[in-house]
């Protein structure tokens, strides 16, 4: 029992893939919210959310490729946990029960695996829609403020959500995405320990709260550009 | 009552096991749901057939042996409530009741509704114990100890072993189970000095059994006969965390 070191014991214990789940997890929803609030500023009108993602884009290389490095491996750590975890909860019950019945458990805590699957894919789309710009090119798509000469995100936006399905499909995937966190916000703390009779119920609601803030904040842009409530630049 | 039952049977542990059904009538309402099973059990006796294996010693609620998933939910329907303490009235006449045995990957069917639990045993050896020199017993009150944490204690040591928990996980997870004889023994002076020690191998032995990880369902605290918090859990889960920076510093004795 001895021999084996003590990083790999805590590691490959079920309690230290919890905490990497929880640790990576919470990373992710610092992430999600700030993205959240950035995002938004499409609502204050082009030159705000260009210079807002101007700024991001001419952070030192260091930083900027450094803080996608950090997002990329949380991601990586929070999918590999979540895959073994899965496996091992599946081996662990070989035959199920005939009449499986559930007292109390929540649905989004029943599907947590589901719906982090089809968030990664989201994630992988959303990527090489926005980010690599590879499923439709809008890297022609530029802006002039004050002469200074930069990427039109805002036009980016509004092109990238003329298509119905993409946005149906952006939509769809934040309400997974804010039913996963429904359960797993509430859920970090309780791994972590940091959770108690006394603090659980206001940390199921906090989460049930958060993740419906996320699916307005999110889903209310493609909902506006479709309604034709963000319009385009004229001339654009 | 007039019922109809769905029990598990299986011969022995390399058998694959199935629902048989039995048709029970004039049950009275009084009766306790292993009286029923004895009543059936006789019938079956009187015409040849094998009795149906299941496991049961005080019926009182208090040694934790009973271990029946009844309509899907391990010790039945009433909550804090274990199977030998229910009641036949907590069930509608002409109702369909399907009986399984606690099903988890360590804890092998051996028969019928019997299952082996000696992988809780297993948990226990590996930490679940304090180290003293045997002798006469300790003078009462000698170690004060406080309202507050022998109170703790005492709710951790409300658990019977039972297993619902793990029977009710959808992961199969040991985790209520583990963390409330882990707490107990922690929580107190006695248990204090292997702190540390007792976290590292009662989790290194729960996960070794094949038993599943905890996502925080709850499921295992809705169907704890005893009403075993969650809060054990989330202690377990901050004190393992803890002891496994100690062992990575090597400051555990
Ligand atoms: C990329 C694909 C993803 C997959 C496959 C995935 C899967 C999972 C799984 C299986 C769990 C464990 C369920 C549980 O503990 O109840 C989990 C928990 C969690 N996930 Fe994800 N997830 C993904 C993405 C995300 C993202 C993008 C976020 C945040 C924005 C996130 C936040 C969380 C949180 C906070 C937890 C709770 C951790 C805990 O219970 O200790 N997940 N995820
Ligand atoms: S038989 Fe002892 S608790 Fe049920």
């Amino acid at each position: 029992m001895e021999q084996i070191s003590p990083f790999k014991r805590l590691i490959a214990s079920s309690l230290g893939k919890k905490y990497l789940m929880a640790l990576t997890g919470f990373v992710l929803v610092g992430f999600v919210i700030a993205h959240m609030l950035g995002n938004i500023q499409i609502f204050l009108g082009p030159e705000a959310i260009n210079t807002y993602a101007s700024k991001l884009q001419n952070l030192p290389i260091a930083i900027k490729w450094g803080f996608r490095l950090f997002l990329l491996t949380a991601v990586a750590i929070h999918v590999w946990t979540a895959v073994l975890l899965t496996i091992e909860n599946k081996q662990a019950r070989p035959n199920n029960y005939a009449d499986e019945k559930t007292v109390q458990a929540s649905y989004a805590s029943r599907t947590m695996p589901i719906t982090g699957l089809i968030v990664l894919c989201f994630i992988i789309f959303h990527i090489l829609h926005y980010t690599a710009q590879v499923i439709f090119d809008y890297k022609d798509l530029h802006y002039d403020l004050n002469g200074e000469h930069m990427h039109d995100v805002y036009s980016m936006m509004v092109l990238g959500f003329s298509h119905w399905w993409v946005s149906i499909f952006y939509i769809i995937a934040m309400g997974l995405l804010c039913m996963h966190l429904s359960h797993g916000i509430s859920s970090m703390f309780q791994s972590m320990g940091w959770s108690n009779e006394k603090w659980r119920g206001v940390l199921k609601i906090t989460a049930i709260l958060i993740g419906a803030v996320l699916f307005i904040g999110f889903s209310s842009i493609p909902v506006a550009i479709m309604m034709g409530m963000i319009k385009p630049i004229i001339g654009h | 009552m007039r019922l109809k039952l769905k029990v598990w049977r299986q011969k022995d542990q390399l058998d694959s096991g199935r629902l048989v059904d039995y048709q029970m009538d004039n049950i009275s309402e009084d009766s306790s749901f292993l009286e029923m099973l004895d009543l059936l059990n006789e019938s079956l006796v009187e015409k040849g057939d094998e009795p149906i294996a299941f496991d049961h010693d005080c019926r009182e609620g208090i040694c934790g042996m009973c271990s029946l998933t009844i309509n899907g939910i391990p010790h039945g329907p009433e909550k804090l409530t274990t199977a030998c303490q229910l009641h036949m009235r907590s069930f509608k006449n002409g109702e369909t009741i399907t009986i399984e045995p606690f099903r988890s990957k360590p804890f092998k069917i051996t028969k019928d509704l019997i299952v082996d639990r000696s992988a809780f045993d297993k948990i226990i050896e590996a930490g679940g114990f304090i180290s003293v020199r045997t002798g006469s017993a300790p003078d009462g009150n000698a170690i004060p100890i406080s309202k507050s944490d022998s109170d703790y204690a005492m709710d951790a040591a409300a658990c019977i072993g039972c297993a619902a928990c793990v029977a009710a996980c959808k992961n199969s997870s040991a985790m209520l189970f583990t963390s409330a004889k882990i707490s107990q023994l922690n929580s107190l002076p006695q248990g204090k000095p292997e702190k540390d020690r007792r976290l590292l191998s009662m989790v290194s032995e729960m996960d070794r059994s094949g038993f599943g990880n905890c996502t925080n369902y709850g499921e295992c605290h809705a169907v704890c006969p005893k009403g075993i918090s969650v809060d054990f859990i989330a202690n377990l889960n901050r004190d393992y965390a803890k002891a496994s920076v100690k062992n990575l510093l090597k400051t555990i004795g």
